[in-house]
């Protein structure tokens, strides 16, 4: 149990400890590096104490449910391999951890870059020990994101800006590829579980989906470890601080792809496509990453090409998939970690001490720095796979399977040729790198006089130099073991055991590596002046920068071709829009009824009334009427409009509904208010726009015509099939059987408005009070056009007469209307319940009373006399309605339950007291503010242009007064 | 009475959708008060037609539904047709703003090319 809690803790702590250091003061170099360098320690520590279990072969599991139901549990598992792994991460981190401690200038935001170092770590850590591979997905994830963050750490350099934003696109893109196909691995396995998946390597290579996923998690694989082509991330990335390049996109990250591909290998391996693509790929990055890093002139671009050429040797082992390429990539995955690591820090600390990366003007830097220029040759030694050094074990191991496994392809022909020559060009680039940095004389004009770092810095080389040396002459006693682990993890238990030896007698490998040695000390000693002159690529090819083509790409991907797209089958214009909705509404009214048969079982219908449909002749005609004139005659459209409204009013008269007679008379009067203040800031349209004789205008008219009368026709007739057929019983029925019993009242209709279903009314007045609020807040910015800002002419009364004299008759009628408005609105009010009316009517009435003062005098007069505060009407009767609901949870009852019953007041009687009536209290309070807000927000902003008017004629008779400057 | 009741929501509606694809401003919110109507109605028709019987219960006593007019629909346009009086004047406010800013009434924010 003990080693279960520790994985899980070894998973949580740098996550811990990024949040820990996140929080600690910018400046606190000391104390961020001291903690990050001791959680990692800790989790060392874990990793020693969970060794006795690993040694043994178990695989150690533990795990949290989370979403059991979607297959989505936190599970962690340690074997071998993931072991190893951990083990490796830690260690570069704890190194790491020390160098940026040295490398980071006092001015640098420490906190930020432990804080997300930390977190890369756990992300890492989530990854290698994920025993879900869902999870793994989300960890995987988690280190692009964590990699973008800590590449773009000098966030004010538009490098590492770009090159943050390039690997971020190119690593994250790559993980969607994975997700996808770690998806079609589980719908083909059915389970996500790491340790069923392995075992059903036969299931999935005979899986009609196995090539699409097998793709897209080579995609996901590639993008990570830098594979060409998507290769070109990694040198980007190196605009990074240096501690980042070393951890993670040379020891650590980048080694995430590898590590994935080795541990799905017994699940997608073993088939041809399999080593085509991944020995394929590995092989061209190999030697194409080798080649271009030969000719970069930046140390840390060599070194990020030799990284991509190395990470091409894993994968091509990789795509082998014997035990013994296994091996060899397990191997020098760690040896190139180590060796790597160093170098990149040897680089930082030149960088450091000397100002610059530009090979071209280092030199001699060994009498300057003997003992980092000592370190850095044994490192680049090791890179180049001299014997008794790290990196030459795993290359010989590499160069034995190049030679000894054999499928009989033409690519596994040419493999041996292929490995020489990246043998040799490695070492010719490491030739490179050491001759021109260290040796020769000392360069003079660099912009830091070089000298040794402060020997702490230096510390981790000098630890990963060791290693190097160490492993490099006693391989099979330091690392055997562990390796044999890591690889039985892999290929199964019954794996014999490899010895791996530094020497193996003068075979066909070792002459190998003496014809790379030869070649390309030779190939440098020849071309390393030249090198040093030309331009930094590859001859003939250098123009070919993968860079320049992901940018042409992501330019049109991203801006050109989605803005072409949109021009092509978008539209700003509100025109096309509404028809595009209105041909839709059609097409999908018509497929529904298509195919329906039409059959209809016979019409029941009421005679047809002549005076009914006398008016509704005029009805219709004057919604014809205002259809036709509403371009020119708006004025007259409205009162047509009116008439239309008044008849559809009539019309729930006719047909048992007086409280929506009630409620759409009242609108009808608000709305025409409120249309004929609108009108007075539309442009006044005396004569006819040009183009509307023309035949465009006249095709759409005609194109428009037809389908409105097709839609009209189809609502029609939708509606003539509904209405002639008998009316089920339906959940009206059970509203009017109780409307008294179950809620004190008799007008069913109010009743299902603040009882049955009062929480449909209370969310219908909140958006009353959002619309009404919205209103009012567009208003406050209002700006009319110049032209609508003079009076109308309405206004503009020639003969003289003041306008107060002309509306004295009608003002005083409608002052003294007032309060007859407002007895009618408690009227409606009170009888609501049980009689046509209720808090709607009653609202609109008591803001049509406000309105008609409005109306009758000028807003000053009225404002002066009368305070209305439509804002707070609104929020009480909001709050009131929320009150009363809430009163219920008082009780014990759910929210909005109406409690009612009759009172007997003396002198008045039996009065209903129902809970239902406070809550239509709110209602009304709601819909007059509301109303009454809208109105009035309208209404002043005609005094708003007369204040503008005014400050005008203020502007312009001050003007010629004022003394023009020159006059001075 | 259902034939003219349906004709009349044709009507309504027919007149409302044209004017909904006008350029005009104002041509486009007569449109929807002219399609709200018609929609109003068309709801409460669902209820089917009846004369002279609102939904206006006796206290107490045994009720039978179908001889009153159904009142859910009507409870349902209740609301709409206030809530529609909301969203004309907030679209009449948009429209203002809208010239204001762009100094058209066209409903594109500028005049259609000749």
């Amino acid at each position: 149990m003990i080693e279960q809690n520790l994985l899980l803790i070894l998973v949580a702590l740098p996550f811990l400890g990024a949040i820990a250091a996140a929080t600690l003061p910018v400046n606190a170099h000391n104390a961020a590096a001291w903690l990050s360098g001791l959680t990692l320690c800790a989790g060392l520590a874990i990793m020693a104490g969970l060794w006795p279990m690993v040694s043994e072969g178990e695989v150690l599991r533990a795990g949290v449910r989370w979403v059991p139901a979607a297959g989505l549990d936190l599970d962690f598992r340690i074997d071998g391999l993931a072991w190893l792994f951990v083990t490796l991460v830690l260690t570069m981190g704890v190194l790491v951890v020390i160098y940026a401690r040295y490398y980071l200038s006092k001015t640098d935001p420490v906190p930020r870059f432990y804080s997300f170092l930390m977190a890369f770590t756990g992300a890492m850590l989530g990854l290698l020990t994920s025993g879900n591979m869902l999870i793994l997905v989300v960890f995987w994830e988690m280190t692009s994101v964590f990699s973008f963050l800590l590449i773009g750490y000098w966030h004010g350099n538009p490098n590492a800006r770009d090159g943050a934003r390039t690997s971020l696109i190119l690593t994250a893109g790559g993980g969607v590829c994975l997700l996808a196909s770690v998806l079609m691995i589980g719908q083909i396995v059915g389970s996500y579980d790491l340790d069923e998946v392995l075992s059903s390597g036969e299931i999935i290579r005979h899986s009609a989906l196995y090539l699409p996923a097998m793709a897209l998690f080579l995609l996901g694989a590639f993008t990570k470890s830098a594979q060409f082509p998507f290769h070109f991330w990694l040198p980007g990335a190196m605009a990074a601080p240096t501690p980042v390049s070393a951890f993670l996109h040379s020891a650590t990250m980048v080694k995430a792809g590898v590590f994935l591909l080795i541990r799905f290998s017994p699940a997608l391996g073993g088939t041809q496509i399999w080593f085509y693509a991944v020995t394929g790929t590995g092989l061209a990055t190999m030697v194409i990453g080798a080649a271009i890093a030969l000719f970069r002139h930046d140390l840390k671009g060599l070194l990020a090409y030799s990284t991509i050429s190395h990470l091409g040797l894993i994968t091509a082992l990789a795509g082998l998939g014997s035990p013994a390429a296994i091996l060899a990539a397990i191997f020098h995955i760690v040896n190139h970690a180590v060796f790597k690591g160093s170098l990149f820090m040897a680089a930082g600390i030149i960088d450091h001490e000397t100002g610059t990366r530009d090979m071209r003007r280092l030199s001699g830097l060994i009498h300057a720095m003997p003992i980092t220029g000592t370190l850095a040759i044994v490192a680049a030694s090791a890179m180049a796979g001299v014997p008794l050094l790290n990196g030459f074990i795993s290359k010989e191991m590499f160069f034995a399977e190049a030679t000894e496994w054999h499928n009989g392809t033409w690519l596994d022909d040419s493999m041996p040729w292929i490995a020489t020559l990246a043998g040799a060009l490695a070492v010719a680039y490491s030739a490179r790198f050491v001759v021109s940095v260290f040796f020769g004389p000392l360069a003079r004009d660099l912009p830091r006089p070089a000298h040794e770092p402060t020997p702490w810095m230096r510390r981790p080389v000098e630890v990963l130099v060791l290693i190097c040396l160490v492993v490099g002459v006693v391989p099979d006693q330091t690392l055997g073991p562990v390796l044999n682990l890591a690889l039985q993890a892999v290929t199964g238990p019954q794996t014999p055991h490899f010895d791996i030896a530094v020497w193996h007698g003068f075979n066909l490998p070792l002459k190998m590596s003496l014809v790379a040695l030869g070649c390309g000390a030779a190939l440098f000693a020849l071309s390393g002046r030249r090198i040093a002159m030309g331009p930094e690529g590859p001859p003939l090819i250098h123009r070919i920068r993968a860079q320049r083509i992901y940018e042409w790409l992501m330019l049109r991907l991203s801006w050109k071709w989605p803005r072409r797209l949109l021009a092509l089958v978008g539209t700003e214009k509100l025109q096309p829009q509404l028809l595009i909705l209105v041909l839709l509404a059609l097409a999908v009214g018509i497929a529904t009824l298509w195919g329906t048969g039409w059959s209809l079982p016979p019409a029941v219908t009421n005679p047809v009334d002549p005076a009914f449909a006398l008016m509704w002749l005029a009805g219709g005609a004057a919604a014809v009427a205002a259809a036709w004139q509403a371009k020119y005659h708006r004025f007259a459209a409205l009162i047509l409009l009116g008439a239309a409204g008044t008849v559809t009013c009539v019309t729930f008269a006719w047909f048992s509904a007086p409280d929506l007679a009630v409620t759409q008379l009242l609108v009808e009067i608000v709305t025409t208010v409120l249309l004929l203040l609108g009108l007075r800031w539309l442009p006044q349209r005396r004569s006819e726009i040009v183009g509307d004789r023309l035949m465009p205008a006249r095709l759409r008219r005609a194109r428009d015509l037809v389908i409105a009368g097709l839609s009209g026709a189809g609502i029609a007739a939708v509606a003539y099939a509904v209405m002639t057929r008998p009316l089920v019983p339906n959940i009206g029925d059970w509203f009017l059987r109780n409307a008294y019993y179950g809620a004190g009242g008799t007008n069913a209709v109010n009743v299902i408005l603040v009882d049955f279903r009062a929480f449909d009314t209370f969310g219908e007045i909140t958006v009353l009070a959002i619309v009404g609020l919205t209103v009012y807040a567009l208003l406050r910015r209002f700006r009319p056009t110049p032209e609508s800002v003079a009076a109308p002419n309405a206004q503009s009364h020639g003969d003289g007469v003041p306008l107060a004299e002309v509306m004295l008759v009608p003002a005083t009628i409608l002052r003294w209307m007032f309060p007859v408005l407002i007895v009618i609105a408690a009227d409606l009010f009170f009888r609501g319940h049980d009689l046509p009316g209720g808090g709607f009517s009653a609202g609109v009435t008591m803001a049509v009373a406000f309105l008609l003062q409005y109306l009758g005098s000028n807003v000053k007069w009225v404002e002066a006399r009368l305070t209305v505060l439509p804002i707070r009407w609104m929020g009480f009767g909001l709050l009131i309605a929320g009150a009363t609901g809430m009163g219920a949870a008082l009780f014990g009852y759910p929210f909005l339950t109406a409690y009612a019953r009759y009172v007997d007041l003396p002198a008045i009687g039996k009065t209903p007291a129902a809970t239902a009536l406070l809550f239509d209290a709110g209602v009304f309070a709601l819909v007059m503010g509301a109303v009454v807000l809208m109105l009035i927000a309208i209404a002043h902003q005609t005094l708003r242009a007369a204040r503008l008017r005014e400050a005008e004629a203020a502007a312009k008779a001050a003007r010629p007064s004022s003394p023009a400057p020159e006059a001075l | 009475m259902e034939i003219v009741l349906s004709l009349a929501i044709g009507v309504l509606s027919a007149s409302g959708i044209w004017l909904l694809l006008r350029p005009r401003t104002f041509q486009v919110i007569t449109g929807l008060c002219l399609l709200s109507y018609a929609v109003n109605l068309f709801i409460f028709s669902m209820g089917r037609l009846t004369v002279g019987a609102p939904p206006i219960m006796p206290k107490g006593g045994w009720v039978d539904p179908t001889t009153y007019a159904d009142p859910l629909p009507q409870a349902l346009v209740l609301t709409a047709i206030v809530i529609s009086f909301a969203t004309t004047a907030l679209f009449l406010v948009v429209m203002m703003a809208s010239r204001g800013m762009t100094g058209t009434d066209h409903v594109d924010g500028r005049e259609a090319d000749q």
